[in-house]
């Protein structure tokens, strides 16, 4: 192939792209270029994080607004929003979809696959990544992925509806619910392929970081960015399998007879079913064995860009490289020793609960490190409020908040009043949600000049940044009360609850502030699409003066990169204000009289 | 109609937004990008601190609001609830201070250290020190919280006291049904294929001798005020949950494996309705774990009553033998009073 032929052409002769023609469909359709894959991860996580919003506009109406009527509601809907109210089978659709949806394909694929493909090659030195064929598999597994994800919300009985942990019995029996029929289907082949795409994308981050950076970067010298990428992608290689092997299970009880999962079952109108001596605990093993390593894949790439981003915006080195480096070691080993504190009213062994307990809290340590790093990193600096920073600082906000509510969560004895309360979901939509929704978005403010040769419009962005920010607060932060109250996750309608209608005119204002805040990041996407045509050009190849080897690179940097040689590395990421210079790129030889560092 | 006036206030509001932002842009350029960079991140800076300020000020009302809708401000009704409730309030108080502190940190020095010419950034990379201090700090807060919480999940999670009644409950979709093992205080065993919605809803083996004076009720579960009641928890069909938050547990039904747990009621229901000056107060059972399209409406009301009241009601309940079995009932002869209580109790 061509592309690799030049790819591979290396160091010495130049690239630009002579050795062949882009066409239209190699460009931008099957394109090898790690740039491109990542925008194209990007722009299809942005459809679904549009899609997942929406849906949650659609359930958050019923639950601020139980007993009203929407006709409008019927003519989209149509037979799911009967006489203009979300029925449960719908309500519980989209409940499901939207967490599938935002934790999967916007918050691992549109967080970890933009950036781990867009920033690797261009922050370790390297012309593209280690297999770009498979880099493109990746992204076309996803795509497909997404497809069929999208497919199943258009079948007769309406995607699966068990709740996006999609425990069985219930997402085993399409006799228990409509949902689990030819929707659960669907939803299984998507999330197998969407695994492969993860696969092949982490394989290839981590090939990557360890064999092809360029020379004089260490992997001690790599940006704190890279090493969150590739913590993310070890986090994933090593546990998106299991749950590949725990919805292969799945399938083989729905279709085939199996008792992996099921025992001892009747099922009203159907009757007593054959299945004896499955667990269905052990699909929740399974399935919190990848689903808390996941937490993590969402919040690492979070974490590394927010360092990164803070420490350019503020003139100052990351404060405790070593140390943020560590946490995020420890956080990425204590994530595979965590999985059954979801797991503390299943019924589990008493002793083993009180492992995970303190497996669980351990976690606050390393993830107490990196708040108070960040902050001595804000301490004395000189910083700009760039909306990339704003976003950044949003996210240690957010991150403060809902990590000290993993302190009451993970603490089992508070955890047998609170499991599957709103305080969990106000919990992980604060430190998992909302939080790496804040990177992202810094993620995308801070590299959209490298993407596009183009700035986003600030104004724009400072008015999304304070009403997501403010906003995020107001509908997340009330929910703690509910969850006080013991008002379970996953109602339809609480209007039958002596112990929980008291929340209704509550319930109506976190409706309210969730639709304003989701049309604010409409505005966002006018500014995201308006700035790749019309923005404001960019004409400094280095506009934020950062350190960082993207910023050696032309304003619009071919495949390959560099039109030269790459550059070699002298020193670390982190020289801001040293020796009473702004910065010192990574570039820059170490001179005879500087100061000692990194 | 309101739909598209809505819309198309919104989309108004977006075109002026986005005119007044790309004008700025046109200004910015005329007036000196560095200038007006300055100037906004100034204004940024500001809002850091309206932002903590109002935040906290937002923190209060909500609490003010919302406090009193909570269970902890009405107590726990549960022995168990009333150390959950204690712990909670340790554990608010430890992060609550975590949480104060820092967020005033990190907004104070967002505002302090925005970018000023008089001033450089201060190149401080590490210092072992510092790390070791905010290492050590959180280490020891949550030993004491893993200490705490262990001793209390292990009381939780324990074998209950010997004078415990025992209650079996039973989730399908979408109710809950209670067995009560009868005069010979055992359950008879039963068989998920024996199951027969109408006449035998848990699938007990009659042949069993202990099954014969089983009682089988729905939706509404007798508790002793002050005795320890043991659950034995199962599930029909998918996993459901027994969630009680008035007593500050819950625990999972699962079909195939039976799970436990116990409580000491406190109050009677009769007492909360005075202690919450709410008289339609009741303790209800919230199905807590997804299952199924009716999940929103499983459920279930515990009665927590004293002694006298517990043994009147046990009285009038009929084992279900008998009613699976009409013919085998001694008091369908003496016919009058036994069948209006068995129509009372449909």
């Amino acid at each position: 192939m061509s592309h690799e032929a030049v790819l591979h052409g290396h160091d010495s002769h130049g690239h630009d792209d002579h050795g062949h023609h882009d066409t239209f469909l190699s460009k931008y359709v099957f394109s090898m270029d790690h740039k491109m894959i990542a925008k194209q991860f990007l722009i299809t996580g942005m459809v679904w994080a549009v899609l997942g919003g929406l849906m949650s506009v659609l359930f958050r109406l019923q639950l601020g607004y139980p007993e009203a009527s929407f006709p409008w509601l019927e003519s989209i809907l149509g037979k799911w929003a009967k006489g203009g109210q979300i029925t449960p089978e719908a309500y519980y659709a989209l409940v499901t979809t939207h967490g599938t949806v935002l934790v999967f394909f916007v918050l691992t694929a549109g967080l970890s696959g933009t950036f781990s493909n867009f920033l690797i090659p261009l922050q370790i030195g390297a012309r593209d990544m280690a297999s770009p064929f498979m880099n493109m598999l990746s992204y076309w597994f996803f795509f497909t992925a997404s497809v069929i994800m999208l497919a199943s919300m258009f079948v007769e009985t309406g995607p699966f509806s068990g709740g996006w942990t999609a425990y069985p019995p219930l997402s085993a029996l399409g006799d228990a619910s409509p949902g689990s029929k030819t929707g659960m289907d669907l939803w299984i082949t998507s999330m197998g392929l969407f695994v492969v795409s993860s696969l092949l994308g982490g394989l290839n981050y981590i090939a990557t970081i360890l064999n092809m950076r360029t020379k004089g970067m260490s992997m001690t010298r790599l940006p704190l960015t890279i090493w969150a990428f590739f913590f993310t992608a070890v986090l994933g290689v090593l546990s998106f399998p299991v749950l590949l092997s725990g919805v292969i299970l799945l399938i083989f009880d729905r279709n085939f007879g199996t008792s992996f999962y099921l025992s001892d079952i009747f099922v009203n109108g159907v009757g007593a079913l054959s299945n004896e001596g499955g667990s269905a605990i052990l699909y929740q093993h399974l399935f919190w064995f990848l689903g808390h390593p996941e937490v993590y894949i969402i919040l690492l790439p979070a974490m590394g860009m927010v360092s990164e981003i803070m420490s350019v915006n503020s003139r100052k080195p990351i404060f405790g490289y070593m140390a943020m480096l560590g946490s995020m070691f420890a956080i990425a080993a204590l994530a595979f020793l965590v999985w059954a504190h979801h797991m503390f009213v299943t019924g589990l062994n008493p002793f083993l609960g009180s492992i995970f307990v303190l497996l669980t809290l351990l976690i606050a340590v390393p993830s107490a490190i990196k708040v108070f790093n960040w902050l001595t990193t804000l301490w004395r600096g000189n910083i700009r409020f760039t909306p990339a920073m704003l976003f950044a600082i949003g996210f240690v906000s957010l991150f403060i908040s809902g990590g000290l509510t993993g302190i009451w969560l993970g603490n089992a004895a508070l955890d047998i009043h609170l499991h599957d309360t709103y305080f969990v979901i106000a919990h992980f939509h604060i430190v998992m949600g909302v939080a790496s929704m804040f990177g992202m978005f810094a993620g995308v403010y801070h590299w959209f000049p490298k993407m596009y040769g183009r700035y986003m419009n600030n104004s724009i962005a400072y008015i999304h940044f304070w009403v997501t920010m403010a906003g995020a607060y107001m509908i997340f932060w009330p929910m703690h009360y509910e969850g006080l109250a013991g008002m379970p996750r996953r109602y339809f309608d609480y209007s039958i609850w002596e112990s929980f209608k008291q929340f209704a005119e509550l319930n109506r204002f976190i409706s309210i502030v969730a639709m304003i805040v989701f049309a604010t990041q409409l505005l966002f996407l006018i500014n995201f699409f308006y700035s790749i045509f019309k923005g404001r050009k960019v004409t400094t190849t280095n506009p934020w003066s950062a350190n960082t080897l993207e910023w050696t690179t032309p304003i619009n940097p071919g495949h390959g990169n560099w039109p030269g040689e790459i550059p070699e590395v002298h020193r670390w990421a982190y020289d801001y204000g040293k020796d009473g210079q702004d910065f010192i790129t990574q570039t820059t030889p170490v001179g005879a009289d500087e100061s000692h560092s990194h | 109609m309101s739909l598209y006036l809505s819309i198309a206030i919104i989309a108004l509001i977006f075109a002026v937004i986005f005119q007044i932002a790309k004008a700025s842009e046109y200004v910015s350029i005329l007036k000196g990008e560095e200038a007006s960079r300055k100037q906004s991140n100034k204004i940024n800076g500001y809002l850091m601190i309206v932002f903590l300020v109002l935040g906290f000020v937002g923190v209060y009302v909500c609490n003010e609001h919302l406090y009193g809708k909570t269970l902890l401000a009405q107590g726990a009704s549960s022995v168990q609830g009333e150390r959950v409730d204690q712990m909670l309030w340790i554990t608010l108080i430890i992060t609550g201070i975590v949480f104060v502190i820092t967020q005033i940190l990190l907004f104070v020095f967002a505002y302090k250290y925005q970018e000023s010419d008089n001033r450089k950034a201060f190149f401080f990379a590490h210092s072992t020190k510092l790390e070791l201090i905010w290492t050590a700090i959180p280490a020891i807060t949550l030993t004491v919280l893993v200490i705490f919480g262990l001793r209390n999940w292990f009381f939780f999670t324990g074998e209950p006291p010997k004078n415990a009644m025992v209650v079996e409950v039973t989730g399908k979709q979408f109710g809950w049904i209670f067995r009560y093992p009868g005069h010979d205080g055992i359950f008879g065993k039963k068989y998920y294929k024996n199951i027969d919605p109408a006449t035998n809803s848990v699938g007990i083996i009659w042949d069993d001798k202990y099954a014969q004076d089983d009682i089988l009720t729905e939706q509404t579960m007798y508790v002793v005020k002050g005795q320890p009641v043991k659950l034995i928890i199962g599930s029909r069909d998918v996993v459901h949950d027994v969630g009680m938050p008035h007593f500050r547990l819950k625990m999972d039904a699962v079909p195939g494996i039976p799970t436990t747990m116990w409580f000491t009621p406190k109050y009677t229901t009769k007492e909360m309705r005075e202690k919450t000056g709410n008289p339609n107060f009741t303790y209800e059972i919230s199905c807590d774990q997804m299952c199924g399209n009716g999940h929103y409406s499983m459920k279930g009301v515990i009665e927590v009553v004293d002694q006298e009241e517990y043994d009147l009601w046990l009285a009038k309940q009929k084992p279900q033998y008998y009613t699976a079995f009409p013919d085998k009932d001694p008091a369908a002869k003496t016919a009058v009073v036994a069948d209006s209580t068995a129509t009372a109790k449909k």
